[in-house]
């Protein structure tokens, strides 16, 4: 199985403006495999999407990050993008006056590496917003342009099917989303599942393992896993709180 | 004679020179005796010869700005330049009139094509002088005309002597003085009542010799109810030394007519760009400025609209981009005098590489101008830590009964929108040009198309050139 790995994370430290947040995250996940990373505020779980995708304001002080078994610690985000990871940003950012169609051509050009006619990465925009039931004059919106909440972590999902990574990190995706939107999100998510794909959830709460099933569990708390389980372990999270945890690994915390 | 040290950043693909081969060329500095000189080889009437040498006087009495930025503006060495430079015997209509080299240069720069394909006429002016003029035939047959400068004050000198200097007398300031005193080339509109020019006409505007003087005198009239867009673009070799831009512009929209004013100034980073550009719009009319600026090593511009007759509209739409060594202080200037009149102000600026963008702008509301409404936004984007942007907003509401709205903001190109960009694939430089491009959409969607592809690519070619 060695060999469907495609992340491997070790011993990673990583700090932000000198404060150190990441305090030895061991993680390995492999081809197929839906990963959650739960935790309450504060554990660090930003910190790790930020640092997987190569945030330049995040700086990796020990440690590996293998993916594909080259370490990718020293590239920079759109070096990794090219290698396949993707980060679907909890608060994805508005660029005025650049419309989607031409943002998302861009993208999917510079992962893939070659220049794709705009009529090819039309009916390709267009099959996939299908897909995700988006409407087709969201195209035409500016990136993030006086979106509402769940456009937003659509218009990121819509991103990952085009450009089809091999790592797929969410990043507190369900966050800021009424019950409706989530679901919608969560189907979309799972739309987005193969078994060439590592996907890794990254979520304050249990409510979204409703919709999308996990392999693994993981509760990152003081910058490391301190518990990884089943499904189970998610509800149990649910119905006690996270105190527990912290208390039954409260040596390795300190 | 040998080429010259082209110091051209690698980016600015206008930066070429001709050999220079002019019939006539002045000594550097400005005297009355060039002046008479050059309306005599001009051939021009006694009261232009008169209005010119009254403007000198007004020049050499009036003091240089006190604003916007004067140490660049003292180092403008006004006796190091050639105020005449004649580079053909006349205004050809037929390219292949024109002589070869000056030809070929605007082949270079796109303006036959141009004209060929989206334009209903061109003037074209190298130096000094207007070298190649057009229009289309059925636009003359409908009453309109469109000439170099120097050719309507020969063939319509009522209509220019009743015009000429009412929108920006002489003794406005010491640019528009200097103006007046030595203006040659630039183009002369007239659109008769009803008519509506449905192409835009356009000017191009290119100084080959080095410490050059370039002092065009535009002035558009749109009679009732007519229309009219003018474009206009510039560019100029890259030398060591300064050269001079200094044009007047003046604009007068009659009642119900309608004047859009384009103008994508690219001028090397030698270059002053000191222009004064003013409209007057009457009852109902509508004045629009579009001001791009690019290019120039300092440029001070501040495109005005008085509005004069109940409903007129006044916009100014401008965009600035200052790289290194570069300072645009650049902004507009409304003027409510009657009442229910309407304006409005987009200015975009973009700085980098320790460039340096001001907005400087006026509203000004007379008493009595009641019901106006008036709008001003101004947005500045730095794209690093050297880098400037400052505000110089002046309101003067005389009136309680208007609606005035102010905004203006500055934003860095953030880190974070940087990330989220680069996350997804793109480089350092797409993202950046990719944010910037954005920024100024606004303002490139009012353009035609073929201008605005051009724009788009150029700011590329800014961010690409800077990151090296």
């Amino acid at each position: 199985m060695e060999d469907n790995v495609l992340l491997k994370i070790e011993g990673l430290h990583a700090s932000v403006d000198g404060k150190p947040i990441l305090k030895g995250v061991d993680l390995t996940v492999r081809r197929g495999e839906v990963h959650a990373i739960m935790g309450p505020n504060g554990s660090g779980k930003s910190t790790l999407s930020n640092v997987l995708m190569g945030h330049p304001k995040y700086e990796v002080t020990a440690g590996q990050i293998v993916f594909k078994g080259e370490d990718i610690k020293t590239l920079s985000a759109d070096q990794r993008a090219r290698k396949g990871i993707f980060l679907a940003f909890q608060y994805p950012l508005a660029i005025p006056g650049v419309p989607v169609a031409k943002f998302l051509r861009m993208s999917v050009q510079a992962v893939r590496g070659k220049e794709i006619p705009i009529i090819e990465f039309r009916n390709q925009l267009k099959e996939k917003m299908k897909l995700l039931e988006i409407t087709d004059a969201f195209s035409g919106r500016y990136i993030n342009e006086g979106f509402s909440g769940g456009e937003k972590k659509r218009h990121e999902i819509l991103q990952l099917c085009l450009l089809q990574p091999e790592l797929a990190i969410l990043d507190e995706t369900d966050s800021g989303l009424d019950i409706d939107a989530l679901k919608v999100v969560a189907n979309d998510i799972e739309k987005s599942r193969s078994p060439e794909r590592g996907i890794l959830l990254i979520t304050h709460y249990q409510r979204i393992l409703n919709y999308v099933q996990p392999d693994v569990i993981h509760v990152l708390a003081g910058g490391k896993i301190i518990k990884s389980g089943g499904k189970e372990l998610a509800q149990e999270l649910e119905n006690k709180g996270y105190d527990w945890v912290l208390k039954e690994a409260a040596p390795a915390v300190a | 004679m040998a080429p010259k040290t082209n110091l051209a950043p690698k980016d600015y693909k206008y930066g070429f020179h001709d050999v220079e081969s002019n019939i006539f060329k002045s000594g550097k500095g400005l005297t009355k005796e060039l002046i008479q000189q050059m309306s005599h080889m001009k051939n021009e009437p006694e009261w232009m010869l008169k209005f010119r040498l009254k403007s000198l006087e007004t020049y050499e009495k009036k003091p240089m700005p006190a604003f916007g930025n004067t140490a660049l503006l003292s180092e403008l060495d006004f006796q190091n330049i050639h105020y005449y430079v004649r580079p053909s015997e006349k205004t050809e209509k037929n390219w292949d009139e024109v002589p070869e080299q000056v030809k070929n240069t605007f082949e270079k720069l796109g303006i036959p094509e141009a004209e060929r394909k989206f334009l209903a006429g061109v003037t074209a002016q190298y130096e000094s002088e207007v070298v190649y003029h057009s229009i289309q035939a059925d636009l003359t047959k409908q009453g309109v005309i469109f000439l170099g400068m120097d050719d309507a004050v020969k063939q319509y000198p009522d209509i220019v002597k009743k015009y000429l200097g009412t929108v920006i007398p002489p003794g406005d300031n010491k640019f528009a003085a200097l103006n007046s005193a030595v203006w040659s080339g630039g183009s002369f509109i007239y659109v008769p009542k009803n008519t509506h020019v449905e192409i835009p006409l356009q000017a191009y505007f290119r100084i080959n010799s080095e410490n050059m003087g370039q002092f065009e005198r535009t002035l558009i009239i749109t009679d009732e109810g007519s229309d009219v867009h003018y474009i206009e673009g510039c560019t100029a070799p890259t030398y060591s030394s300064d050269s001079l831009h200094s044009a007047v512009v003046e604009l007068i929209a009659m009642p119900g007519s309608k004047i859009r004013y384009t103008t994508i100034q690219n001028w090397s980073n030698n270059v002053y760009n000191l222009v004064t550009k003013r409209a007057v719009a009457y009852q109902d009319a509508a004045v629009e400025w579009i001001d791009g600026n690019i290019g120039s090593k300092l440029t001070m511009k501040y495109p005005a609209v008085y509005l004069m007759g109940k409903g007129a509209r006044g916009e100014v739409l401008s965009i600035a981009y200052a790289g290194k060594g570069q300072h645009q202080d650049a902004g507009a200037k409304m003027i409510h005098v009657a009442p229910h009149t309407t304006s409005t102000i987009l200015s975009k600026s973009i700085s980098r590489d320790g460039g340096r963008t001001s907005y400087r702008g006026l509203l000004h509301v007379e008493k009595g101008a009641e019901g106006c409404k008036a709008n001003v936004r101004c947005d500045a984007l730095l794209m690093d830590e050297a880098s400037r942007s400052d505000t110089y907003p002046t309101m003067e509401i005389n009136e309680q009964n208007v609606s005035v709205g102010h905004e203006a903001t500055v934003s860095k190109i953030g880190e974070e929108q940087m990330f989220y960009l680069r996350s997804r694939g793109l480089k350092e430089q797409e993202a950046q040009s990719l944010i910037v491009n954005g920024f100024i959409e606004p303002f490139v969607r009012e353009l035609p198309m073929e201008y605005a592809i051009e724009l788009n690519r150029l700011m590329q070619l800014e961010m690409e050139g800077s990151i090296g």
